[in-house]
């Protein structure tokens, strides 16, 4: 393999303010499963988008097969064996798969076909999919197989993947690894986006590091170590949270017999969760995306109103808005940052009275103190270190790991007893996520009981002292975390949705 | 090749440039409509935008006009906008003013003769009462069933219609009428009338609350935690859930102010402008402050000036149609052109536009 599949030469875009890619140049071979490192905002996305086609770039040249390649839209990358799979995924939860997979092809075949091909392909790669499913009873797990068929069933000669394990249970990342590695041995290159170092160790034969739009390295995982990555990609030492043994003081809040019905026909019932939090205590809540998660937040923040099952300190408050819970002292942080957690289109000074009004006393008889808001918003600005002009900028014009700074840092300040996380470190760099660890942990070291809401067992290994897993909307039973095994945990997951091969 | 590039920060310079950026505009398409019709373009565009305040002829008329008109737009367009902003679609502003106007003129004709000075008070309170009880239909049917609040209030407006036609020539008919329909006249009836404040001004009570209530939506808007949540409903429903705000209240307020607004609007006017109820008493108020709160960006300050403009092209369009044979269909076109365009300059505020060559490949 003399020759790379693609090569790309000195590619450099820049947006207003910012140079998200400088001169970035990197060969991908074919067979080759290439990693993609980097902070947020280290210009990963930036990069991918101009080979799939969504972004021109300003300079620079890139070569497919060593003819040019400046495919100007996602359809001329497509055609010339480019495919991505996203990490937010674009199915409609109503139609089912086949139907999603026609709705993004050129000439789609007939419905029976198309269904035969799935079947097919789906096997082939030991990706089980049913194509008469509807999208919207599917876990996370199988939408991403739904994108993945998508793209292999156009023959692509470039698979690129954006942070495809971050919604994976462990069983169904063994499961997509061993799907890539097929591929590989196809002879299709992967280009792959990850944050998780032992992950990229495990699987890709080549790692390109970028940091700040610049290409740092181009090295052998398998030969580097996760620290030395992580020094690259960060570009200082890891700051590797680390948190003293202490007792747990009273039960702060417990939750005992939540029911609550499915808020839509997308979403999840929560069924008899128990369980209480104590001061200084963390507890994390693993499972697979959408068994539940965004439903208990929502029943603890106040979001949705229950019957005599959340208390706090022993006082009966499911029947209380956020507001109320806010002004005792139980606040949360969901996980969408756009549209939930923060206001696109509003200022960080207006997102910072979104949740913090109360306690932060910006509120005198309903009328508004801006000047409060605006000083608490450049507090969490400087104590979280969000990296924007200032305090009246746009949430929406933050990058997603800034905005997570800004949102976990709005609650965090407000010195709560209780706080529930959901994703605190979703699509956050490492040493941004290192550091909202470690306030967390700070927080519970002062007195708060926290609950973190996680997809990433990693984390929650880190940073909880106890461990549960949401199913279906049911929880698992508590566990001390000291001693659990990976096995336990997936396990304790359930992982008995449909087609998850290996699972109990 | 012409291109669309979203804008980090909405463009604040935009937001303020594209209402007269679509003033512009529709000054030059409406002026080649008009010149298509065969009138000078140049003399209607005057007819239009200048002489119902600087010419001579017609000034001393239409220069207190333009308050009277401009009163119950901005007045209905304040409430409005309320709603707009939190994602609640009243449509039905109209029919909040007839029965505004309804509930305003029967108190008043309820007590016919007497001369106290309770009555004005009343038949205020009464035209709110009435706007506002209209608009808790489509209010309750949405938080009660799930209804669309476009749609129940919109249809309310011919229900309401059809009770002003009953009323004018049934319950409310002028006794002394000689059999025709339309009730008393209340201007004839100092203790009921909307007068005005000062002499040939056109600034009568309607007028002044619309102003109180361009100051109280502007502090309401800026400095007030419903002011706040309003804004926060409008723009993301689950940030707004998650600041504690419950959208039914919301449902309720927002229609519920610009019911009571509208229904103030059309109390003042059937007390001072038009007089009495007769069956073709509503003008289209109730609509085209739709256009008002949209002109004026849904910004307290932006409507005032907006229900100004509106106004003017009313009184203007009349001498237009007056002086220089336009149709009026032709006027109504002329301020539809006004909303369009400035839908259709919005998108600078959020995108900006570049222009590049296409790349040779």
């Amino acid at each position: 393999m003399t020759q790379p599949l693609l090569r790309l030469t000195g590619l450099t875009k820049a947006y207003p303010g910012v140079v998200a890619n400088s001169d970035v140049s990197f060969n991908i071979n074919a067979g080759e499963v290439h990693a993609l490192l980097g902070e947020n905002g280290a210009g990963k996305s930036t990069l991918v988008k101009m080979i799939y086609g969504l972004v021109k770039p300003d300079t620079g040249s890139m070569a497919l097969n060593d003819a040019p390649f400046a495919p100007p839209a996602p359809s001329a990358a497509r055609q010339s064996g480019v495919a991505m799979v996203f990490q937010h995924f674009s199915l409609f939860e109503a139609l089912n798969v086949a139907e999603n997979i026609a709705l993004g092809m050129e000439n789609a075949p007939k419905q029976r076909d198309l269904a035969a091909k799935i079947k097919e392909v789906s096997h082939q790669y030991g990706l089980p999919l049913d194509p008469y499913m509807r999208v919207g009873d599917l876990s996370a797990g199988e939408r991403q197989r739904v994108e993945i068929i998508r793209c292999l069933l156009q023959n692509p000669k470039l698979l690129i993947m954006d942070e495809p394990t971050s919604v994976l249970t462990p069983q169904e990342v063994e499961i997509l690894f061993k799907t890539l590695r097929q591929l590989k041995s196809e002879g299709t290159a992967i280009l792959y986006i990850s944050h998780k170092l032992e992950e990229i160790r495990s699987l890709c034969d080549t790692a390109t590091i970028l940091r700040l739009g610049k290409k740092v390295a181009t090295c052998t995982p398998a030969d580097t170590s996760a620290k030395e990555l992580a020094e690259m990609m960060v570009g200082e030492t890891l700051h590797v949270p680390e948190r003293a043994a202490g007792d747990f003081g009273d039960v702060l809040l417990n939750v005992q017999n939540l029911s609550l019905p499915a808020p839509s026909e997308f979403g999840t019932a929560l069924k008899d969760v128990n369980f209480e939090v104590r001061a200084g205590e963390i507890l994390g809540i693993g499972g697979v995306a959408g068994n539940g998660q965004d439903e208990l937040l929502g029943a603890l923040s106040g979001e949705v109103s229950s019957k005599n099952a959340v208390g706090l300190r022993g006082r009966d408050i499911s029947k209380l808005g956020p507001q109320q819970r806010r002004a005792l002292g139980v606040l949360a942080a969901p996980e969408e940052r756009l549209g939930h957690a923060a206001v696109p289109d509003m200022s960080l000074t207006e997102n910072a009275l979104l949740s913090a009004a109360v306690r932060k006393d910006m509120m005198r008889s309903g009328f508004l103190h801006w000047g409060k808001a605006k000083d608490y918003a450049q507090e969490v600005i400087e104590a979280f270190d969000v990296r924007t002009p200032g305090p009246a900028n746009a949430a929406r014009s933050l990058s997603g790991g800034n905005l997570q700074k800004f949102v976990i840092g709005r609650e965090v300040l407000q010195d709560p007893d209780v706080l529930i996380v959901n994703q605190p470190t979703w699509g956050v760099d490492a040493a941004a996520a290192a550091a909202i660890r470690q306030s967390l942990m700070d927080l519970a070291a002062k007195g708060a009981a926290l609950i973190v809401i996680s997809q990433d067992l990693d984390e929650l290994m880190e940073i909880s002292d106890h461990f549960a897993a949401l199913n279906e909307g049911r929880l698992s039973a508590i566990r001390p975390v000291q001693g659990l095994s990976v096995e336990e945990i997936g396990l304790m997951m359930g992982g008995v949705h449909s087609g998850v091969e290996g699972a109990a | 090749m012409i291109r669309l590039e979203k804008r980090a920060q909405p463009s604040q310079f935009w937001t303020f440039a594209t209402p007269f950026l679509a003033v512009i505009m529709t000054m030059i398409v409406g002026g080649i409509m008009f010149a298509a019709l065969g009138s000078d373009p140049f003399e209607a565009i005057r007819t239009i935008f200048w002489d119902p305040l600087f010419s001579e002829q017609f000034a001393a008329y239409s220069r207190p006009q333009l308050l009277v008109k401009a009163g119950p737009l901005i007045l209905i367009a304040i409430g409005l906008s309320l709603g707009f902003k939190a994602g609640i679609w009243n449509i039905g502003a109209e029919g909040q003013y007839i029965i505004g106007a309804i509930c305003g003129a029967g108190m008043g004709l309820a007590f016919y003769p007497s001369e106290s000075f309770v009555i004005f008070p009343l038949m205020i309170l009464a035209g709110a009462l009435g706007g506002w009880a209209w608009a808790m239909i489509p209010a309750v049917l949405k938080v009660r069933f799930g209804t669309n609040e476009i749609l129940v209030s919109l249809m309310l407006v011919y229900v309401a219609e059809n009770l002003l036609a009953s009323v004018s020539s049934g319950l409310l008919k002028n006794p002394d009428g000689m059999g025709f329909p339309g009730s008393r006249n209340l201007q004839q009836y100092p203790a009921a009338a909307n007068l005005e404040i000062f002499q040939s001004t056109g600034m009568h009570w309607g007028v002044l609350s619309a102003f109180i209530a361009v100051i109280f939506a502007y502090a309401l808007l800026s400095r007030h935690m419903f002011g706040f949540q309003i804004r926060l409903a409008g723009e993301a429903p689950r940030a707004a859930r998650f600041a504690g705000v419950r959208p039914s209240r919301i449902v309720f307020l927002c229609l519920g102010i610009a019911g009571a607004l509208a229904g103030m609007a059309g109390m003042f006017e059937v007390a001072g402008p038009a007089g009495q109820i007769t069956i073709d008493f509503n003008s289209g108020y109730g609509f085209t402050a739709i256009i008002v709160a949209f002109l004026g960006r849904l910004h307290p300050i932006g409507i005032l000036f907006a229900g100004l403009l509106m106004a003017l092209t009313y009184i203007g369009g009349e001498l237009a149609s007056l002086m220089l044979g336009i149709p009026s269909a032709a006027i109504q076109l002329f301020q539809g052109m006004l909303l369009f365009f400035l839908l259709a300059t919005d998108v600078f505020i959020n995108f900006r536009i570049r222009f590049s060559k296409r790349e040779v490949v």
